[in-house]
């Protein structure tokens, strides 16, 4: 299982999962782009990004931020992480993605938020709620 | 974790002051809502802001309250503004989320027969949805102007009259707005949506006056039993977002959260070079919002005179649910100038306020409550009471009680329209999952949270509405 949503009364409360923290990242993502379009997206762009944070928690943060921001200005909608660097105090990662005006779309997610946020490890889950 | 409650007196609850309290918690709720305040984390984060610096008398929070991140949703505190904080998280990201209502000259037969065309045209001319797109182009130098002066831009390109700026809070524009402040990928964000109804919970509500409880003040308020009205809930949108992120990870390099209960409330001192900054920011994001709504009714009066060529819209008031202001408050038997942060929660200033227009001097300022969709929505008055235990504020709306997601296993959006259509109200929405998530039974009962307010008498019934039609972003 990639991620899966929790019972939470207002927002989206959900955890991801893998093997690797990278892939923990990177499911968090798709949990979060799952709220936003359930169609399959295809992978005809693709974008860098990099963001700085000053712990793991907050590369979560901004990794998730930065896509609803590309979401938001780009209308970029994520299909995959294609490569993911997390190193201390920096995260890199190319994605790949289509126009939003090309999908079906759901909820709009406002924020990430730190409220309940975990990252654990061995094996790797995260837990994060969005703010709906 | 277990939060140790009692009841002080009827629909007063008290969280006494232990470990790194500084005052203790209240709630304001029956018997009935507070199990279900009971059953998330509500009195978990009321508890957590009462550890914030400079916080004054309680933290408090509305009938209405449910669990959010940092403050809870109907969550309201004020603070000194010498030693206290302001912090993003007790305010929200969506920052001057509110609510306004218009009155129409226009009878609910007449609005019946075109009610589907009527419906179509707002869909149309009302940007909604995920990243729904603005229709006007903004380059940097206007958002400039809409962040500072608020909705004085809108009078000066004709999106409002003056009457509209007089019933508005803050008079529609918030005077410590500094543009400077304003982080770049907010305002990269925010250019292309100013004028959009967005999605979630945001809507819009063509209703029908079903009951008047205080015909004075209704009259005062412009209205009368079978009026139309026309009801607007929104923000500011991503622009707002983006302000609340960014300053949380600026506070975070900045000061660090070591000592707070959640990293999600991380705060500044309000005085501090820090504090200033979000808070000139957020009040240019509270005259985003402002503007926001005031443009979106200049598209519904110009498609309600598509219909009825004579039709007038009068705004009755506009308000905001999530901001921090500052405003006088009694502290230890004095007048204090205080920064009250409301999130999920609305003003119910009384009346004598002099923040308040001529208008509404007599009566109190009208507050505007939206009930869950197709189920009534109230429009209260503010008292002198609330003024003296709740730092003048009420409830909201009726508050969540289920999660989206079982909602979502529960209901189908179809299956809502029908319901609802059942009922005579008619529903356009961007998406059948929006509407399921949105479907009633996942709020509480608002007549539950309105006759706490009343009973309290820190926002005293004036009307009930009934919705006629709903477009839900």
């Amino acid at each position: 299982m990639k991620y899966k949503y929790l019972e939470h009364t207002a927002d989206i409360k959900f955890r991801s999962f893998g093997r690797t923290l990278n892939e923990a990242f990177s499911n968090a993502a798709y949990a979060m782009i799952n709220i936003i379009s359930e169609d399959k997206i295809k992978e005809k762009m693709t974008r860098k990004i990099k963001v700085r944070g000053i712990d793991r928690k907050s590369l979560l943060y901004s990794f998730l931020e930065e896509i609803l921001f590309l979401l938001n200005t780009k209308n970029f909608l994520l299909s995959k992480v294609k490569e993911i660097k997390i190193k201390d105090k920096e995260l890199t990662a190319t994605l790949s993605g289509d126009n939003l005006r090309n999908y079906r779309l759901g909820l709009d997610v406002k924020a990430v938020t730190y409220n309940d946020m975990f990252i654990k490890e061995k094996p790797y889950v995260i837990q994060v709620v969005l703010d709906i | 974790m277990e939060v140790k409650v009692k009841k002080v007196s009827e629909n007063i609850w008290e969280i006494p002051r232990e470990d790194g309290m500084l005052v203790p918690g209240r709630i304001f709720a029956s018997d009935k809502l507070m199990k279900y305040i009971e059953k998330d984390k509500t009195l978990e984060q009321v508890k957590n802001v009462a550890h914030l610096k400079g916080i004054l008398k309680y933290s408090l929070a509305m009938p209405d309250a449910h669990q959010g991140y940092g403050a809870c949703v109907g969550g309201v505190a004020a603070f000194d503004l010498d030693k206290g904080i302001i912090s993003p998280g007790a305010i929200g990201y969506d920052i001057n989320c509110g609510v306004r209502v218009l009155q129409s000259n226009i009878k609910v037969d007449d609005f019946l027969k075109k009610r589907t065309d009527i419906l179509n045209a707002l869909y149309k001319n009302i940007p909604s949805g995920v990243g729904g797109k603005a229709k006007i182009k903004l380059n940097r130098e206007i958002l400039k102007e809409v962040c500072e002066t608020g909705v004085d831009w809108c009078i000066k390109n004709n999106y409002a009259t003056k009457e509209d700026r007089e019933r508005t809070e803050e008079y529609g524009s918030m005077k410590g707005a500094d543009f400077k402040e304003v982080t770049e990928r907010a305002i990269i964000r925010g250019m292309p949506q100013l004028g959009s109804l967005g999605a979630g919970n945001h809507f819009l509500e063509v209703q029908k006056v079903d009951e008047i409880f205080d015909e004075k003040i209704a009259k005062v308020f412009g209205i009368k039993k079978d009026d139309v009205l026309i009801m607007v809930h929104c923000g500011s949108r991503g622009f707002g977002h983006q302000i609340a992120s960014d300053y949380i990870k600026i506070m975070e390099e900045k000061i660090g959260f070591e000592d707070l209960p959640d990293r999600e409330l991380i705060c500044a001192p309000f005085k501090s070079e820090l504090g200033q900054k979000y808070y000139k920011a957020m009040c240019c994001a509270i005259n985003y919002a402002f503007c926001n709504r005031q443009m979106i009714t200049y598209w519904i009066r110009e498609t309600f005179r598509e219909f009825f060529p004579d039709s007038e819209l009068k705004l009755i008031y506009d308000v905001a649910h999530n901001a921090c202001k500052i405003e006088e408050h009694i502290i230890d038997g004095k007048k204090e100038k205080v920064g009250v942060m409301r999130k999920g929660a609305t003003r119910a200033f009384g009346p004598g306020r002099k923040d308040l227009p001529e208008i509404y001097q007599e009566t109190g300022q009208p507050i505007l409550i939206p009930g869950s969709m197709g189920t009534a929505s109230y429009i209260l008055v503010g008292t002198k009471k609330a003024e003296e235990i709740s730092f003048a504020t009420t409830a909201h709306g009726a508050g969540r009680v289920m999660s989206r997601h079982a909602a979502l296993r529960q209901f189908r959006g179809e299956q809502i329209k029908k319901e609802l259509s059942e009922k005579n109200i008619e529903v356009k929405a961007g998406s059948w999952k929006g509407l399921a998530e949105e479907g009633p039974g996942v709020y509480k009962d608002i007549d539950e949270v309105i006759e706490v307010s009343h009973n309290l008498g820190i926002g005293n019934k004036v009307a009930r509405v009934i919705p006629l039609g709903v477009i839900k972003g």
